[in-house]
């Protein structure tokens, strides 16, 4: 059963013609406006009410402060603003959340590369969750293929596409390893990222300028950057979003894994974890004593990608 | 101020913007010339905004391009007028002291173009305003890019105020009050190292890139930068003394061409034991030096660069050491020129770009510019020589015109 599964290319699934791309974006909408075609402006969806009312939101939106200096009601009025310009942009209704970390949690990945086959579920369900763009093939989780006998990440192949599992090979996962000593934190000159409580690492997307000194930081590869304006397909967007996680990002910000903090919050399992079929994703609170994680902490042998560096990770290795 | 004061700096003001656009007509078709590229830049990023980065070379791979590249080897110029400021105020040099103002107008360009290189490479220079301080939310001092951004605009602010003090005494024909610049000099003076010094930190201070971690990134920078800061200036000074009645001594030569020697003899040293590291024993570290010089798992498109510019690096140092022309324009000038083009490539194409090659995950991928990327790029190299230009020009004749007066006073 194993072997007539193909290692899946998540990009390769687009069926729904819609999206966030080909819907009207708002700038060929104010190009309309301005050239003063009713009309045709009114063929992209809403009414010239909708644009001025779109202009007044992304006004607003533009003078907005950073997501950890805001007051509640600031957090609550900028949730309004881009769920209600989704609605007048896509004609979707999308739920952001701003849920806070929860006391007594800090969460941790362990990893099983004994395990992993390679199938890259994983990979497809981050992108889906996410909603990572699809024309540029993003993906925040990568698995690579590995000869046995090394163990160096660079002697492997992360772009393999072949029917899994190799003999002789073995497979490893990397994403944003939301280091406790992140070099990408201490880059940003806008403090846009940050690590919050419960351990996850976050870029505040609309407070990021897009200098891109923080991918320079990282030692994992961790952070990917919107070179273009996302191209998500509508009818495979995920509507429930928390605001530093997976709602849409724009054009020219970046971007990274965040342990899926949409769904973690509310004590499901990232999606990678959730998606994978052969229990090689480890994902809990480190500070439960009874959690998983913490049984794998305490009874492997763990080890974590380039320990030399100092950036503390809380995302392990081990095997079986 | 008084009213007089006021009525004398809208006349400077209205006198250097006459001074700075009268010219001949080759004067005016060379800066006809570069506002056509400045255009040509313009109409290129407006094709950047509408299609976002994606339009430039860069990927999730080489993040940074052309322009983090320019701005690096650019900072080092605008450094580099630290080594006419120097002797021209501290050791009260009078031959460097004629022409120190054409150096810290250069280095006010070279700051100009180091800005708009930051700005162009920007996701959201929409949103630049998070970074100041006071309504954004500055990461200081975290943040060598914070550092920077204090440093730089420091930089162009003390070079700005200094020469327009100095030069709106001489406009008005009376002597500056040595007091009143003199701290603000030697400030300038520490600040040019701390401009380059930084900008080298910013690189330097990453240990995710191993090309880039390596204590001697910084000094090399200042190296490299006082080497290719001279010859510039060098050439800048043997323009306006062909075409501008203000003539420039040989002496003024001779003394630039030994500092930028120095400068370049101990930048070769350093790159020397740099090299000597990377391959004596090979590690993982040197895999993108290896790139660099060699190209790796068959990608190679810098390689024909960075021996370029260390042969021409080579040649020039040579040259311009042994100096068998005497200063003879005929060698000296094309000398001076190989050495700043060689540095220009070993800054802009052997610095930046393999720092990114291979990726913390191992893959080689190669990075070349688009001609969005290149016009922008030229565009921006138009607006700063154009700028430079334009003060430059205006400063030589009120230079010229106090020189007559003081002269007159001693005859008289």
């Amino acid at each position: 059963m194993m072997s007539c599964r193909k290692s899946c290319n998540p990009e390769k699934q687009t069926e729904s013609k819609r999206s966030t791309e080909s819907a009207c974006s708002r700038r060929s909408f104010l190009k309309t406006a301005v050239a003063g075609t009713g009309l045709l402006a009114g063929g992209c969806g809403s009414g010239m009410s909708g644009t001025a009312e779109k202009m007044h939101l992304n006004w607003q939106e533009y003078f907005k402060g950073n997501y950890r200096l805001m007051t509640p009601t600031e957090k609550e009025a900028t949730v309004s603003r881009l769920e209600r310009l989704a609605k007048i942009k896509y004609k979707l209704d999308v739920q952001i959340s701003t849920r806070e970390p929860v006391q007594q949690v800090l969460f941790g990945y362990a990893f099983n590369i004994s395990r992993c086959e390679g199938y890259m579920d994983c990979v497809a369900a981050c992108v889906k969750e996410n909603n990572l763009d699809r024309k540029s093939q993003t993906q925040y989780v990568r698995i690579f293929e590995l000869e046995h006998g090394r163990m160096d990440i660079a002697s492997g192949n992360g772009k393999y596409f072949h029917e899994v599992p190799v003999a002789d090979h073995f497979y490893m996962g990397v994403q944003c390893f939301h280091c406790e000593s992140a070099p990408c934190i201490k880059a940003c000159p806008t403090k846009a990222t940050w690590r919050e409580p419960d351990g996850i690492v976050v870029v505040d997307y609309d407070w990021c300028i897009g200098c891109r000194y923080c991918m320079a930081a990282c030692p994992y590869w961790g952070r990917r950057f919107n070179w273009h304006d996302p191209d998500v397909p509508l009818g495979e967007l995920t509507r429930k979003q928390h605001y530093l996680g997976n709602r849409l990002r724009r054009r020219g910000v970046m971007e990274k894994c965040t342990f899926c903090i949409q769904r973690t919050r509310e004590g499901r399992l990232p999606a990678c974890a959730d998606a994978c079929p052969t229990g090689s994703r480890v994902f809990g609170n480190l500070l439960d004593p009874d959690s998983e994680i913490r049984y794998v902490l305490k009874h492997k042998k763990v080890f974590r990608m380039k320990e030399e560096l100092g950036t503390d990770p809380k995302f392990w290795y081990f095997s079986d | 101020m008084t009213k007089s004061d006021m009525k004398s700096a809208v006349n400077f003001v209205r006198d250097s913007v006459a001074w700075s656009l009268s010219g001949g007509l080759g004067y005016q078709l060379y800066l006809g010339i570069l506002m056509l590229f400045m255009v040509l830049g313009l109409y290129a990023y407006s094709v950047q905004t509408s299609q976002g980065l994606a339009a430039t070379g860069m990927s999730d791979i080489v993040s940074w391009g052309l322009y983090i590249s320019n701005f690096t080897f650019l900072v080092g110029v605008a450094a580099a007028a630290v080594m006419l400021i120097l002797p021209a105020y501290v050791f009260k040099d009078k031959d460097l002291h004629r022409v120190v103002i054409i150096g810290e107008l250069m280095a006010v360009g070279a700051l100009i173009m180091c800005l708009m290189f930051i700005l162009v490479d920007l996701g959201g220079p929409e949103r630049a305003w998070h970074l100041i301080p006071g309504i954004g939310l500055f990461n200081w001092p975290s943040s060598i890019l914070a550092w920077d951004v204090i440093v730089l605009n420091g930089y162009l602010a003390l070079n700005t105020l200094v020469p327009a003090y100095i030069l709106f005494c001489h406009y008005n024909l009376r002597k500056p009050d040595e007091r009143k610049y003199r701290p603000f000099v030697f400030l300038s003076i520490f600040w040019a190292f701390s401009i380059h010094l930084v900008t080298a930190f910013l690189y330097e201070g990453l240990p995710a890139r191993p090309f880039w971690n390596n204590p001697l990134l910084g000094p090399r920078f200042l190296a490299s930068a006082f080497a290719a800061g001279p010859a510039l200036i060098m050439l800048a000074l043997a323009l306006i003394s062909t075409f501008t009645s203000f003539k420039i001594e040989k002496t003024v030569f001779n003394k630039l061409r030994i500092i930028a020697v120095v400068a370049a003899i101990i930048n070769l040293i350093m790159l020397f034991s740099e090299v000597f590291k990377e391959f004596y024993i090979p590690t993982h570290h040197s895999e993108s030096a290896l790139y660099l010089f060699f190209g790796l798992k068959g990608h190679a498109s810098l390689v024909p660069w960075i021996w370029t510019a260390v042969s021409i690096n080579l040649a020039a140092t040579i040259i311009l050491a042994l100096n068998p022309g005497k200063n003879h324009p005929l060698v000296l000038f094309p000398a001076a020129a190989l050495l700043f083009i060689g540095i220009w490539i070993e800054k802009g194409v052997g610095l930046i770009v393999p720092g990114f090659i291979p990726s913390p995950m191992g893959e080689v991928v190669d990075y070349s510019p688009t001609w969005v990327e290149i016009c922008i790029t030229l565009g921006v190299l138009a607006l700063g020589t154009f700028v430079v230009t334009l003060l430059i020009r205006p400063a030589l004749v009120i230079e010229e015109r106090f020189a007559l007066q003081e002269g007159s006073h001693h005859h008289g």
